[in-house]
C-alpha cells in the first residue's frame, strides 16, 4: 500500500482550512442566488417589451376600436364619449400605463366575437391547449428521448434506421391530413376513439372547473366515466402532436447524443468498467441534459401557442383556434389578450428552462 | 516469474473504403512489473495498443493476436461482460488531457468512487474514505474539498493526479499511461510523473507508458520499445537508448536539440519505406 510520504497517512494530512468544503457549497449557493437575481430582472425587462409590443400593435392596427366598442350607427356624442371613456384621448403614454394596469388586474378587454370579457374566454381556451400540450410533449419526451439515446448508441443499426424514418415521416407529413386519416381510422371505421371535441356530448359541462384540465378536474370529481371520455377524446390529437415533437426530440437528443459518446470522458467510463447501460445514461446522458431541455421547452412553447391546424380538425376548443378567429373578426382585444398569454407563457418556459439549466450544469455560473 | 501481461502478434485493423487498415500489425511484447516505454510518431499505433489490451476497440474495429494473456489468461476477444470485469480492475489507463477525459457534470469523489465500488463492491463510507485516502496519495493538500469539486474547478496538474486517483482505486495490476503528461505544463508534469511512478512501484505493478517524448521515456522509463506504422521496430533498455541501431530511433534521438551538443541545424527525420515492412530488429 502505497503512502505519501509527505503528508503521512491519510486523514491526517494537512487540515483542510476552515469550513473548505461548506464555503466552497456556500459559495456555489450564493452564486446561483445571485444567478437567478439576474434572471428575475431579465424577465421583468421582457415582460415589459411584450407588453410595449401587443400595446404599439393594438395601437397601429387601422381597426377603430371605438367603432368596434359602440358599433356602425352610434352617435357622433356617443362615439366621442366612449372615445373619452377609453381614455384615447389621454397622451399615448398614459395609456400605456392604463393597458399596463389593466393587463396586470388581468383585464384585457371585451372579445366582440364572443361578447365575454377575453380573460374569461382565455380562461376557457387556454388550459384545453395546455392539456393537449402537456400530453402531447409527455409522450414527445417519453418516446423521443429514449428513442434518440438508443439510435446514437447503436448508430447504423435498425433502431437507428427506424427511428430516422418515423422522424422524417413526422417532419414532412401535413398534420391536418395524419389527424384526417387518424379520425377516419381510429373513430370512423374503428371506432376506438371519441371524435373531435374534449369530451361526447353528455359529459359537457358535467365535471365542475377546478383546474380547466378536464382529465385532472374528473378525477378530482372522482368521476370514472367522464375521465374515460376526455381521455378517448384527447389521445388522437395528443398523440398526432406527439409524434411532431418526438421526431423533433429524437433527432436532436441523436445528435447530442453522438456528441458526447464521442468524447474522452465516456472512454475513461468504459476504463473502469462500467456497462454500456452506465456509461450511456449515467455519463454520457446526464451531459446532454441541459440541451435536452431547451429543446423540449422550446417545443412545448410552440405546442402551447396552440396547433391551430390541429384543434380545427379535432374541434379543440383551444387558444390557437380562438386568436386564429379573433383575427379574422378584427377582435383585437381577444387577439392581443392571447398574445399576452402566449408570450408570458414562453417566457416563463424560458425561465424554467434558465434555472434547470443552472441546477444541473455546474460550469453554469 | 511469469509475466503480467503477455502479447504476441497483435494486429488491430479497421475496414475502410480502399480495403483493411492495420492500425497495428504484429507487436509482440512482455511486461513485467516494470516501466515499458513505448514511443513512436502520431499514428504508429501506440495508443491503439493500448486501447486493444483494454479491449476497447470497438465494431467494426478488429483485434487479433496469437496471444494476448493477462496474469496466463487469455483476454483475446473475451466476452464483453467479462472484459468489463477486467477493465478497471486489474488493467487501467490514463489519458491524455484531464481536461477531456474526466465527466463534467458529476463530482471528483463521486467519479472515484463509482469505479471503486463497482469492483470491490464496498459501501458508499468505505469508497469515500478510498477516494480521500487516494486523493491524499496523489498528494492533493484538501482531499475534502477536492471531493467535493468538479473537474472544471480544478487545474490540469491536480486533473490528472485525480485520474491516477481514480484509475488507482481498484489495485488494478497493469496501468497503462498514454501521453498522461503531454496536456499538462512543462512546471507540473514532473510532479505528475513522480507521484505515478512512486504508487505503481509501490504496488508492484507494471506500467506500460506511451509517450512520444524520447527523453521522458529514456529518464522515466525501464525499458523501451520504438514503434513505427504499427510495428515494434526495436526493443531496447532506456538507459541504452542512445546505442539504438534502427534508422528511425537514431532519426528520432538526432532529431532532438542537445545542450552537450549544438548544431547548426537539426536533422530532419528521412523516413525510408523498407521501415513499414521491416520485421521487428532482433533484441536478446
Amino acid at each position: 500500500m502505497a503512502q505519501p510520504d509527505i503528508l503521512g497517512p491519510p486523514g491526517q494530512g494537512v487540515p483542510p482550512p476552515a469550513g473548505g468544503m461548506p464555503s466552497a457549497r456556500r459559495a456555489r449557493l450564493g452564486r446561483r442566488l445571485r444567478s437567478l437575481a439576474g434572471i428575475a430582472l431579465s424577465l421583468a425587462l421582457t415582460l415589459l417589451g411584450l407588453l410595449l409590443v401587443t400595446f404599439v400593435i393594438g395601437r397601429i392596427m387601422p381597426i377603430d376600436p371605438v367603432l368596434k366598442v359602440v358599433g356602425e350607427r352610434a352617435t357622433q356624442a356617443q362615439y366621442d364619449a366612449a372615445y373619452q371613456a377609453m381614455g384615447l384621448d389621454k397622451p399615448i403614454w398614459q395609456q400605456f400605463l392604463r393597458y399596463m394596469a389593466e393587463v396586470l388586474r388581468g383585464d384585457f378587454g371585451r372579445s366582440i366575437s364572443t361578447g365575454h370579457p377575453v380573460a374569461q374566454d382565455l380562461l376557457r381556451v387556454f388550459p384545453a391547449t395546455v392539456e393537449l400540450a402537456t400530453l402531447g410533449t409527455l409522450i414527445g419526451v417519453c418516446v423521443g428521448v429514449p428513442l434518440g439515446v438508443v439510435a446514437a448508441a447503436r448508430r447504423g443499426g435498425w433502431i437507428d434506421q427506424v427511428a430516422r424514418v418515423v422522424a422524417l415521416v413526422g417532419y414532412s407529413m401535413p398534420i391536418f391530413w395524419l389527424g384526417l386519416m387518424g379520425l377516419l381510422l381510429f373513430y370512423g371505421i374503428l371506432g376506438w376513439v371519441g371524435g373531435p371535441g374534449r369530451q361526447g356530448i353528455i359529459y359537457d359541462g358535467m365535471v365542475p372547473t377546478v383546474t380547466g384540465l378536464i382529465l385532472i378536474d374528473s378525477l378530482v370529481a372522482g368521476d370514472w366515466a367522464a375521465f374515460r371520455d376526455a381521455f378517448s377524446h384527447i389521445v388522437l390529437p395528443a398523440s398526432l402532436l406527439g409524434y411532431f415533437s418526438l421526431a423533433y426530440i429524437s433527432r436532436m437528443t441523436r445528435s447530442f447524443m453522438l456528441e458526447q459518446l464521442s468524447a474522452e470522458y465516456v472512454v475513461t467510463a468504459r476504463v473502469k468498467g462500467l456497462s454500456e447501460g452506465r456509461v450511456i445514461w449515467g455519463h454520457a446522458f446526464r451531459n446532454i441534459l441541459v440541451p435536452l431541455i431547451t429543446v423540449i421547452a422550446l417545443s412545448f412553447g410552440s405546442l402551447l401557442e396552440g396547433s391551430v391546424l390541429t384543434e380545427i380538425v379535432f374541434s379543440w376548443p383551444g387558444i390557437g383556434q380562438y386568436i386564429t378567429k379573433a383575427l379574422l373578426a378584427g377582435d383585437m382585444n381577444a387577439v392581443l389578450g392571447g398574445t399576452v398569454v402566449v408570450g408570458t407563457c414562453f417566457v416563463a418556459l424560458n425561465l424554467l428552462s434558465d434555472i434547470l439549466y443552472r441546477l444541473l450544469d455546474p460550469r453554469a455560473k | 516469474m511469469s509475466p503480467l501481461l503477455s502479447v504476441r502478434n497483435l494486429r488491430v485493423s479497421f475496414p475502410t473504403r480502399s480495403g483493411m487498415f492495420e492500425a497495428v500489425r504484429g507487436v509482440s511484447f512482455d511486461l513485467g512489473r516494470e516501466r515499458l516505454g513505448v514511443v513512436g510518431e502520431s499514428g504508429s499505433g501506440k495508443s491503439m495498443t493500448g486501447r486493444a489490451i483494454l479491449g476497447l476497440v470497438r465494431p467494426p474495429g478488429r483485434v487479433e493476436a496469437e496471444r494476448m494473456e493477462l496474469g496466463g489468461e487469455s483476454i483475446l476477444n473475451l466476452p464483453e461482460a467479462r472484459m468489463r470485469r477486467l477493465r478497471g480492475s486489474r488493467i487501467s489507463m490514463v489519458m491524455q488531457d484531464p481536461k477531456f477525459s474526466l465527466n463534467p457534470v458529476m463530482t471528483v469523489g463521486r467519479q472515484i468512487m463509482e469505479g471503486y465500488r463497482l469492483h470491490t463492491g464496498k459501501s458508499r463510507a468505505a469508497a469515500r474514505d478510498k477516494a480521500l485516502e487516494m486523493l491524499a496519495a496523489v498528494q492533493i493538500r484538501d482531499p475534502e474539498r477536492v471531493f467535493h469539486a468538479y473537474p472544471h474547478e480544478v487545474s490540469g496538474g491536480m486533473g490528472q493526479r485525480i485520474m491516477i486517483a481514480m484509475m488507482l482505486a481498484p489495485d488494478p495490476e497493469i496501468l497503462i499511461a498514454d501521453e498522461p503528461t503531454s496536456a499538462l505544463d512543462v512546471s507540473v508534469r514532473n510532479e505528475v510523473l513522480r507521484i505515478m511512478d512512486r504508487l505503481v512501484g509501490a504496488r508492484g505493478m507494471g506500467l506500460i507508458f506511451i509517450s512520444h517524448d524520447l527523453n521522458l521515456v529514456a529518464q522515466f522509463c525501464d525499458r523501451v520499445l520504438i514503434m513505427y506504422a504499427g510495428r515494434v521496430v526495436e526493443e531496447l533498455p532506456a538507459r541504452d537508448l542512445h546505442a539504438a541501431k534502427h534508422p528511425y530511433t537514431q532519426g528520432l534521438l538526432n532529431s532532438l536539440p542537445r545542450l552537450d551538443r549544438p548544431v547548426e541545424r537539426l536533422a530532419v527525420l528521412q523516413r525510408q519505406e523498407g521501415w513499414r515492412d521491416a520485421l521487428p530488429a532482433e533484441t536478446p
